[in-house]
């Protein structure tokens, strides 16, 4: 709760004159029946008045100056409900949009802030889900808790009072109808959460089916399997239909009963209070306004109910987002020695590093790496796929952090780096790369947002993308797809890699990123490396053994463990790891796009 | 680099929700939460609406005539349970006649009263009863309707040609299954009864009330423009901030979509700040556009319901004067009273469900268009079934585009004999899939000729065809379910035995074995819980399963690294016995073999030949065979 008020803190005033806007109407809403019971009780029958009644009617007289006097303060009433209501919406959505502003901003800061091992915990596509879909059920939620929190109990318990005033002895009568409806509602919910949850599931299954019918397209055509799929989607369908139909019919039980027993009391009002009447104990007028407050107590009842069933809704929501805001961003810069230090050589050097991606897992990503890398070298990292290679070079620019041992890069360890200045000197290029909307120019300004377009061409050049890309219609100013749709995986990856240049980093990372580009335009991209970065470092990992061949060092890894460095020459003669990817790969070069 | 608002919204607001297969959005003006709990997230209203809309309601409206017996019962239980409220309340008035006529004795009077309660309490359960069968049966109607369009819609998608599925995502097609179907269903299952229920009250009440006091009538009558009036302005206005909103929405969502994907990105480059920036920018728009579609969505309410106070405290005032001087009664001022009062609600009804009604024909009208979308081409009358197909395949002159007037292919002529070897090599976009594409048929070629065992594939049934040609893909696409079952997708007919001996001739079989419940193991969708490599094994076990004598091999080891394919090799070379394949390699490895080699680009074969002929030609391919030595 404290976390919440928070965000209500700056806004509290809307949400207390909100609610406060809300019991304005709601109080008009339980005086009105009175008065109308007043015009026939005093204006009508002329029963001896007394009190407020009295204060009225000496002034205006019984009969019909009274009537228009009840009838003008009625007006009165309604208007000033409405100026309640419009408050109440004004002051609410104020609360609430702000409230849900502020709250979007602070959880999207946050998962700015994440570490990556905090966004591979949640996947980037549930994070998608909270920012967009939690917070929006939360700020409805609010919404309708300042609209309805206080209106509703507040309605029933108002209702609740009046009837009493009027008649304990009748309301008595009331209170046995709410028990039973509040018994039945709990059964029904009871019942209908699982039931629904069924129902969900079943839907699940049902979308699963039609979703891998559309993304296997190709195989369910090729071993002619439609009307096997049709078989399958139908069974999945009917399943969904009978679980449906049960929570439904639950559902639709709901309404018969609230009129059921909405009916009942109004009966049993009618014949005990019509009774009353009868001996002169009950006014007529205090009758029908009684009747009146029934079916408000009972209504607002059900709104509390919507209200419970949102509530659930919305506390699952509130919870995913404060996952998001509890997650310790285990990366920070907070406890940097040098701050002001930045990356200006790129020497690099592991001492006994260790890994495992999650805290309590045994195995190890990675153990007891030791290797040093000097300013201006070529370094290749080779191995088969999961063997630790990518979470290897993630520790230079502290996109993980080691678990034990250190990194240095010029003889620094890592973590006395401000973040900023640490990353300012790497350039990156990861092996699930992405482009974002927005046009080449404004992809590759990532890089280096005050590059002039000299600078942008010539970056492009040496990753071998000038070539593609002046061919496209708008060149430099084409628009790329979110995500990088529109660009082939080859033209994909040179443009990462031309973004990644114009860094200009002293130290340049490249993880698998050349896979999609052929082997005689990765040979010219490696070569304007040579003569472009020559004193920058470069760090390749790569699936081809010519990818590597070249380079001043290259370290063979096998599950975690470096098994091997060295040049190719001395590898080939002493490293069986190496030997057989080499032996698996020549004779056999590749061909590519 | 910042990037100015106006830019950011250009920008991500194309790609709002419309694309997105999860459609987030505000509940829609009067558009309250309308799932059940656990639900997928509420959708609100769409702002395009349909087009052709008499077509569409016919259209729809088909799926549920077909129930015309119980939907004439439901109406009938619907006229009744509505008349028995609306009597139900009148008989309010006789009741406090009753009770407060002084001239008859007390006695008599509580007599009366219990008389006139009986027949109220019977004429309430009567309206409970038909009210709660009305319900239960067009719940039936609706669900079932609600299954056969999903249904209907699943059966058109399976004859849609590949075309389709290469045009449209797969997000696209699913909101077809989720958003609109749950639109619809949520339109039959609520919205018609709502409608008509709610005008069958509308005019009871009206009725009612006229019975009741003609000059109340007249007064309630004249506030009915200030309703009208009053709620179409603010409909109008609430609709447009609406809008507003969600075009607000869609950009920051869109906005978080990508640089939350792509956030490691945005990290290596250091870019958080630019992107809280832009972020806040795109958050402070909204919540001004947020606050007016809330603030003009919500005082809606208030001043309907308040205005209709008004015309209460109106009515309960002239009504009072009226008992005085008029002999109108004090029980038909009760009853009158609240008359007014409800007298607005099926008004809000009606108009609240209309954006359903709206909503749900929109996607009525999309989940129609793909049902009307061009099937695949049915085969010939005489086509051939083609038992025992060989396996002789000839491609002569064969041009195609996938567009018309961008030719793909031109003028492709080769042969492949039964136990041959075909191998495709070639860069990106030369037309390597395309190839494969034509001899299953799943696009149709423009110009020359494909024959299998001499006859023309359009002469033969499609599913015949396809039947005969296996394909090993790229995408390592399997199945939720458990392995056997992915495995036996193949051909369904195959015994346990059967499948595990083409498990073991993909060299499947030692893996699956590892698995924790071996040939049972659950595979969740698209087998996330094995590994590249693993999950392509099943692919070839798949086809090794199936008979055909045509295997297609597209990319098939392209994603997994060079020792795991050594791996690989092995099954693959079981599998292309006996049968005439076609390969397309990233690697030049699984070629080299080939009978054949065809060097594509841009679409035209420029060399062809097994290894040795193509090396001693010194052209392309051995360029591409030993080009990393002469490349370096």
């Amino acid at each position: 709760m404290k976390r919440w008020f928070k965000y209500i803190k700056p806004y509290l005033p809307f949400f207390i004159i909100g609610p406060v806007c809300m019991i304005v109407e709601v109080i008009g809403e339980i005086f009105m029946p009175k008065f109308l019971s007043m015009i026939i009780d005093y204006g009508y029958y002329n029963k001896e008045a007394t009190g407020f009644v009295k204060a009225i009617t000496d002034i205006t007289g019984p009969g019909r100056n009274f009537i228009l006097a009840i009838m003008g303060l009625m007006i009165l009433t309604a208007i000033m409900m409405m100026v309640g209501g419009i408050g109440g919406a004004y002051f609410g959505a104020k609360a609430s949009v702000n409230f849900a502003a502020d709250l979007r901003s602070d959880v999207y800061k946050c998962v700015q802030k994440f570490s990556f091992s905090s966004i591979d915990k949640f996947s980037t596509g549930s994070l998608v889900t909270r920012l967009t879909n939690d917070v929006t059920q939360m700020q409805n939620f609010v919404n309708m808790l300042l609209r309805m929190a206080l209106r509703s109990p507040g309605m029933l318990i108002g209702a609740f009072i009046m009837s009493l005033t009027i008649n304990p002895k009748l309301t008595s009568i009331i209170a046995v109808s709410i028990v039973i409806l509040i018994t039945c509602i709990i059964i029904i919910i009871g019942k209908g959460f699982s039931r629904f949850s069924a129902m969900q599931t079943k839907i699940d299954n049902l979308n699963t089916v039609a979703q891998e019918n559309i993304t296997n397209v190709r195989v369910v055509k090729s071993f002619v399997r439609e009307d096997y799929e049709t078989k399958k989607f139908a069974e999945a369908n009917a399943d969904l239909k009978k679980t449906s139909f049960r929570a439904m019919s639950l559902m639709i039980f709901m309404s018969p009963i609230m009129t059921i027993l909405m009916n009942l009391t109004s009966v049993a009002i009618l014949w005990f209070g019509g009774n009353m009447v009868v001996n002169s104990s009950m006014t007529a007028g205090d009758l029908s306004a009684f009747i009146t407050y029934v079916t408000q107590i009972l209504s607002s009842l059900m709104m509390v109910t919507m209200l419970f069933i949102n509530l659930s809704r919305a506390l699952a929501s509130g919870k995913r987002i404060v996952e998001v805001l509890d997650e310790k961003t285990d990366i920070s810069d907070e406890n940097a020695r040098c701050k002001n230090t930045t990356v200006e050589k790129g020497d690099i050097e592991f001492r006994n590093v260790s890994f495992r991606y999650y805290k309590t897992s045994e195995e190890k990503v990675l153990s007891d790496i030791s290797f040093k890398i000097n300013a201006g070298e070529t370094v290749g990292i080779i191995g088969s796929t999961g063997c630790g290679k990518s979470t290897l070079v993630s520790m230079i620019p502290r996109l993980y952090d080691a678990d034990e041992g250190e990194v240095l890069v010029d003889g620094v360890n890592v973590k006395d780096y401000s973040l900023y200045n640490l990353r300012e000197g790497i350039g990156m290029v990861l092996q699930k790369n992405l482009l974002f909307s927005g046009t080449i120019k404004d992809n590759l300004l990532w890089g280096n947002d005050t590059a002039t377009e000299e600078e942008i061409i010539k970056a492009a050049e040496h990753a071998q993308a000038d070539k593609f890309v002046t061919e496209f219609e708008k060149g430099y100013d084409h628009d790329i797809d979110q995500g990088g749709t529109n660009v082939s995986g080859g033209q994909k990856q040179r443009l990462c890699i031309a973004r990644a240049l114009l860094k200009k980093p002293k130290i340049l990372i490249l993880d698998d990123s050349t896979s999609a580009v052929d082997t005689a335009t990765e040979a010219r991209i490696r070569s304007a490396f040579r003569s472009e970065l020559n004193e920058s470092t470069k760090i390749i990992i790569a699936q081809r053994i010519s990818s590597v061949i070249d380079a001043d060092k290259i370290i063979v890894m096998n599950n975690g463990v470096i098994t091997g460095i060295g040049t190719h020459d001395k590898l080939i003669n002493s490293n069986t790891e190496y030997q057989e990817i080499y032996y698996s790969q020549t004779e056999k070069p590749e061909v590519n796009e | 680099m910042k990037r100015t608002l106006e830019d950011l919204q250009k920008r991500y607001n194309s790609s709002s929700s419309e694309k997105r297969s999860v459609g987030v959005s505000m509940p829609g003006p009067g558009g309250g939460p309308r799932r059940g709990p656990g639900g997928p997230p509420m959708r609100g209203v769409k702002s395009a609406p349909p087009k052709n809309t008499k077509k569409t309601v016919r259209r729809l409206m088909s799926y549920i005539t077909s129930y015309a017996a119980p939907l004439i019962v439901v109406l009938f239980l619907m006229l009744f349970s509505t008349g028995t409220s609306l009597v139900g309340s009148y008989i309010a008035r006789p009741i406090i006649n009753n009770i407060t006529d002084l001239s008859t004795p007390a006695q008599e009077r509580v007599e009366n009263l219990g008389k006139i309660l009986l027949v109220m309490l019977c004429i309430y359960a009567l309206g409970v009863v038909s009210s709660y069968l009305q319900s239960r049966i067009m719940l039936h109607i609706s669900q079932n309707a609600v299954e056969k369009i999903r249904n209907d819609l699943f059966k058109k998608l399976q004859k849609l040609p590949v075309k389709y599925f290469d045009t449209n995502s797969t997000g696209e097609i699913m909101s077809r299954f989720t958003n609109d179907i749950d639109n619809i269903e949520m339109m039959i299952n609520n919205t018609i009864t709502s409608l008509i229920s709610g005008t069958i009250t509308l005019i009871g009440t009206f009725v009612m009330m006229i019975f009741t006091n003609i000059w109340l009538t007249i007064i309630v009558v004249c506030f009915i423009p200030i309703f009208a009036k009053g709620g179409a302005v603010l409909g109008k206005h609430s609709s447009k901030y609406h809008s507003k909103q969600q075009a607000a929405l869609g950009a920051i969502n869109g906005y978080i979509e990508e640089s939350v994907t792509g956030s490691k990105v945005v990290k290596v480059f250091n870019h958080e700040d630019i992107c809280v920036d832009e972020f806040e920018l795109l958050n402070d728009d909204m919540r001004e556009k947020q606050f007016k579609a809330q603030f003009f969505g919500g005082i809606m309410g208030p001043i309907m319901g308040n205005t209709s106070q008004i015309s209460y405290a109106v009515v309960a005032g002239v009504g009072g004067l009226l008992c005085l001087f008029n002999g109108f009664d004090i029980g038909g001022l009760s009853i009158f009273c609240n008359y007014s009062r409800q007298f607005s609600m099926p008004i809000n009804m009606i108009a609240n469900q209309m954006s359903t009604v709206f909503s749900a024909l929109a996607g009525a009208e999309r989940v129609f268009a793909v049902m009307d979308t061009e099937p695949e081409p049915q085969d010939k009358e005489n086509a051939s079934s083609m038992e025992n197909m060989q396996g002789h395949v000839i491609v002569k002159d064969v041009s195609f585009g996938y567009t018309k007037g961008k030719t793909v292919l031109k003028n492709i002529t080769l042969y492949a004999k039964p136990e041959q070897k075909i191998a495709f090599v070639g860069s990106t976009g030369a037309g390597k899939t395309t190839i494969t594409n034509l001899l299953n048929r799943f696009y149709d070629i423009d110009s020359g000729s494909i024959t299998i065992d001499g006859v023309d594939i359009k002469d033969i049934k499609m599913d015949e065809l396809r039947k005969n040609i296996a394909m090993v893909l790229q995408d390592t696409h399997l199945f939720t379910g458990t392995v056997m079952e992915n495995i036996r997708y193949g051909r369904l007919d195959a015994t346990d035995e059967e499948v595990i001996e083409a498990a073991k001739a993909a060299s499947a079989h030692s893996f699956i074995m590892k698995l924790a419940d071996g040939y049972n193991t659950m595979l969740d969708g698209d087998g996330a819980n094995l590994s590249q490599g693993q999950r392509q094994l099943l692919n070839i076990a798949r086809a090794a399963l199936s008979k055909a004598p045509i295997l297609v091999l597209d990319e098939a080891t392209s994603s997994v690294d060079t020792r795991t394919e050594k791996h690989i090799e092995k099954g693959m070379d079981g599998l292309m016995k006996n049968r005439t394949t076609f390969v397309i390699a990233h690697r030049l490895s699984t070629v080299r073999s080939s009978n054949a080699i065809m060097v594509l680009e841009h679409g035209e074969i420029i060399e062809r030949g097994d290894h040795d002929d193509l090396l001693n030609q010194k052209g392309r391919y051995y360029e591409l065979y030993t080009g990393k030595k002469e490349l370096d």
